[in-house]
C-alpha cells in the first residue's frame, strides 16, 4: 500500500467527523440545563433523572425490546432454519435461484414500499381476523418479514465456510441425524447463529419506518416516540434518551463484531 | 429418484433429502411468501382498484390511479407530480454520487490503516449506522438551526438571512441523507479496495500513467464490484427516503417517500394511488440501476 495524500486523509477524517457530529451535538444538549433554545447554561444530569420518571417513555422502550427479542427470536429460528436447508440440500439449480431471490427481494425494496404492502396486506386480513389490528402482533410480523434474510444470509455464509468435513466424519462414525444435529451441526453453527441474531435486534431497534406504518395507538415504540417529539417539539429529555440509545448501540455494535470476529 | 447418493456423509435418494429439506425450508418461505411475495401482488393489483368515499377500496378495474401518478389530476394536468419524481431521482443521483466521492478516501484510509486497528475504524464508520436514523436527523436539524456556528457561517457568506436556519432546505436534506447512506457505499467499497493488487498499479505508473489514468485503469477495474454494491445499498433506500425530507426539508423537497407515505398513512388515506406511486418509484428505481449497468460497462466498470 502506497502512503496516503495528505489530501485524501484530512478527507476521510473530516467524513468520518461528519458522521458523529449529529449524535455528539444531541449528546451535549443532553446535559445543558436550559429547556429551551441552544445556548449553554451549566451542566446537569436532570434530564436523565426526568427520562426515568416518564411513564410514557418506559412504556415505549419495554415495548421498543419486546417487540426486538420476540422478532429476533422469530427470525433467527426461520432464518436458521432456512440457511440450513439451503446449502445442506441437493436443491435443482432453477429452486435454488429461485430461493436466493427470494431472500434478496427483502434486502434491495425500500422499506417504504415493503411497509406499504404490509399496511395492504395487513388491511385486507384485518376485515377476516381481528387479530390483524394494527398493534404490537402486526409490528411483530413485519419486523420477522424484514430479518429473516439477514439472519439466512449470516447464517449460511458461515455454513458455506464450515466445509463439508465435520458433515461426513460424524457420519462416518454413524451418527444419526438428531446426535449430528444436535452435538456437530448446531453447535458448529452457533457463533453465526449469535451474529445473525444481533444483527436481527440491532435491525429492530434501527428500524423506523416499518414500524410507524404497522403500528397501532397502543404500540408506541422509542423510534416512533422520538419521531413524534421531533414534529411537535423536543424536550431535553429527548436528547438524553437519544444519548443512551447510541451508547447501547454502540456498545452492541462493538460486542457484535468481537463475537463474529472469533 | 431411488439412485443412492452420498450427500454431506450421508447415504439417501434424493427423494428422502428432498422430503427432509423440506421441513427445514418450508416455514421461512411460506413466511415470505404470505407476508412479502402475496402482499407485493396485492399491491400491484390495488393500483388498478380505486379509492371509494370513504377511504375504502372499489375493485373496479382501471387505470385511473396511474393517470393520477402522471399528472393528469380531478383538476386536471398539473406537473406537480412530475417535478416530485425528478427531484427524487436528482436528490438520490447526486446523493450517491457525493457519497462516492466522499467513501473513496475514507475506504483508502482504513485500508491502510495497520491490521491491528483497521477493523477498529471499521467498526466506527458502522456505529452512526445503527444509531436511529430518526436521531441523527434531529442532530442536524440541531445543528442547522439559528445560532449555531454553522448558521453563523452560513450567515456570514450572506446564504441565510438574520434570524434563519440552514433548515429547512434542500441543502439539509442533501447533507442528511449523505451522512445517513455514507457507510452502505464504504463498508463494501473497502472490502474491495483491501483486496487491491498494488503491483497492477505500480504497473500504471512504471508506464507513466497519468494520476488520473492509474486511478481509472489501475485501481478501478479492481474495485468496481465493491463499488457497485455500494451504489445498489445507497441509491435504492435514497429513491425511497421519506424521514429526511420530512424533518429537514420544507414542502418544497417532498419527495416520493414523502408523497407515498401521505397516502397510507397520512389524512388523505388513498391506498391505491399510494400503490400506484409505490409501482412508480420501483419502475423508477429499476430504470436508474439499468442505466448505471449501462454505463459502468462502457467505462469497464462491471
Amino acid at each position: 500500500m502506497t502512503r496516503l495524500h495528505p489530501a485524501v486523509l484530512f478527507t476521510a477524517l473530516t467524513t468520518l467527523a461528519l458522521l458523529y457530529l449529529p449524535m455528539l451535538a444531541v449528546a451535549i444538549l443532553s446535559f445543558n440545563q436550559t429547556r429551551f433554545g441552544l445556548q449553554w447554561t451549566g451542566f446537569t444530569f436532570d434530564w436523565y433523572v426526568r427520562l426515568f420518571n416518564n411513564a410514557e417513555i418506559r412504556e415505549a422502550t419495554i415495548n421498543t425490546l419486546f417487540l426486538a427479542v420476540v422478532s429476533t427470536l422469530i427470525a433467527t429460528v426461520l432464518g436458521t432454519m432456512l440457511a440450513i436447508a439451503l446449502e445442506r440440500y441437493p436443491w435443482s439449480k432453477r429452486v435454488s435461484n429461485w430461493l436466493d431471490n427470494l431472500l434478496y427481494l427483502p434486502v434491495v425494496t425500500p422499506d417504504i414500499i415493503m411497509a406499504a404492502t404490509l399496511v395492504v396486506v395487513f388491511g385486507v386480513l384485518r376485515q377476516v381476523f381481528a387479530i390483524f389490528e394494527a398493534g404490537m402482533f402486526t409490528m411483530i410480523l413485519g419486523h420477522v418479514t424484514f430479518q429473516i434474510a439477514f439472519v439466512t444470509l449470516i447464517v449460511a455464509s458461515r455454513l458455506r465456510s464450515l466445509g463439508a468435513d465435520l458433515d461426513e466424519a460424524a457420519r462416518d462414525l454413524y451418527a444419526d441425524y438428531g446426535y449430528y444435529l444436535r452435538r456437530i451441526l448446531l453447535p458448529l453453527l452457533a457463533p453465526g447463529i449469535v451474529a445473525g441474531a444481533m444483527l436481527a435486534f440491532t435491525l429492530s431497534l434501527d428500524d423506523f419506518v416499518i414500524s410507524l406504518f404497522t403500528a397501532g395507538p397502543a404500540s408506541q415504540t422509542l423510534p416512533l416516540f422520538i419521531y413524534a417529539s421531533v414534529r411537535r417539539g423536543v424536550t431535553p429529555e429527548i436528547h438524553a434518551l437519544s444519548t443512551i440509545i447510541f451508547l447501547a448501540t454502540m456498545l452492541l455494535v462493538l460486542f457484535a463484531e468481537r463475537l463474529s470476529r472469533r | 429418484m431411488g439412485k443412492l447418493i452420498v450427500w454431506f456423509g450421508e447415504l439417501a435418494t434424493p427423494g428422502q433429502l428432498y422430503r427432509r429439506g423440506l421441513w427445514w425450508l418450508l416455514p421461512a418461505t411460506l413466511w415470505l411468501l404470505t407476508l412479502l411475495v402475496l402482499p407485493s401482488l396485492l399491491l400491484i393489483a390495488l393500483a388498478f382498484a380505486e379509492r371509494g368515499q370513504f377511504g375504502e377500496i372499489i375493485w373496479n378495474f382501471n387505470l385511473e390511479n396511474f393517470r393520477r401518478v402522471l399528472g393528469y389530476g380531478v383538476f386536471g394536468f398539473t406537473l406537480d407530480n412530475l417535478f416530485i419524481f425528478m427531484r427524487t431521482v436528482l436528490v438520490a443521483f447526486l446523493t450517491t454520487l457525493f457519497c462516492v466521492v466522499l467513501a473513496f478516501p475514507l475506504a483508502f484510509f482504513i485500508a491502510s490503516r495497520p491490521p491491528r486497528t483497521r477493523y477498529l475504524w471499521l467498526a466506527l464508520v458502522i456505529v452512526p449506522f445503527w444509531t436511529n436514523l430518526v436521531i441523527r436527523t434531529y442532530g442536524w436539524q440541531m445543528l442547522f438551526s439559528p445560532g449555531t456556528p454553522f448558521t453563523e457561517f452560513a450567515r456570514a457568506l450572506g446564504v441565510v438571512g438574520e434570524g434563519q436556519g440552514l433548515y429547512p432546505s434542500a441543502f439539509a436534506v442533501y447533507v442528511g441523507m449523505i451522512t445517513a447512506f455514507l457507510p452502505f457505499l464504504v463498508l463494501p467499497l473497502f472490502s474491495s479496495v483491501e483486496r487491491i493488487d498494488w503491483s497492477l498499479v505500480e504497473a500504471t505508473q512504471d508506464l507513466y500513467a497519468s494520476r488520473v489514468r492509474t486511478f481509472m485503469q489501475g485501481i478501478l477495474p479492481q474495485v468496481a464490484p465493491g463499488l457497485t454494491v455500494g451504489v445498489i445499498l445507497t441509491f435504492i433506500p435514497a429513491m425511497g427516503m421519506f424521514v429526511i425530507p420530512d424533518l429537514l426539508g420544507g414542502s418544497r423537497s417532498l419527495l416520493m417517500g414523502n408523497l407515498i407515505q401521505q397516502q397510507f398513512l397520512g389524512a388523505a388515506r388513498d391506498w391505491p394511488y399510494g400503490a400506484a406511486l409505490s409501482i412508480g418509484l420501483v419502475v423508477i428505481t429499476l430504470i436508474g440501476l439499468a442505466i448505471y449497468r449501462r454505463q459502468a460497462k462502457e467505462v469497464d466498470i462491471v
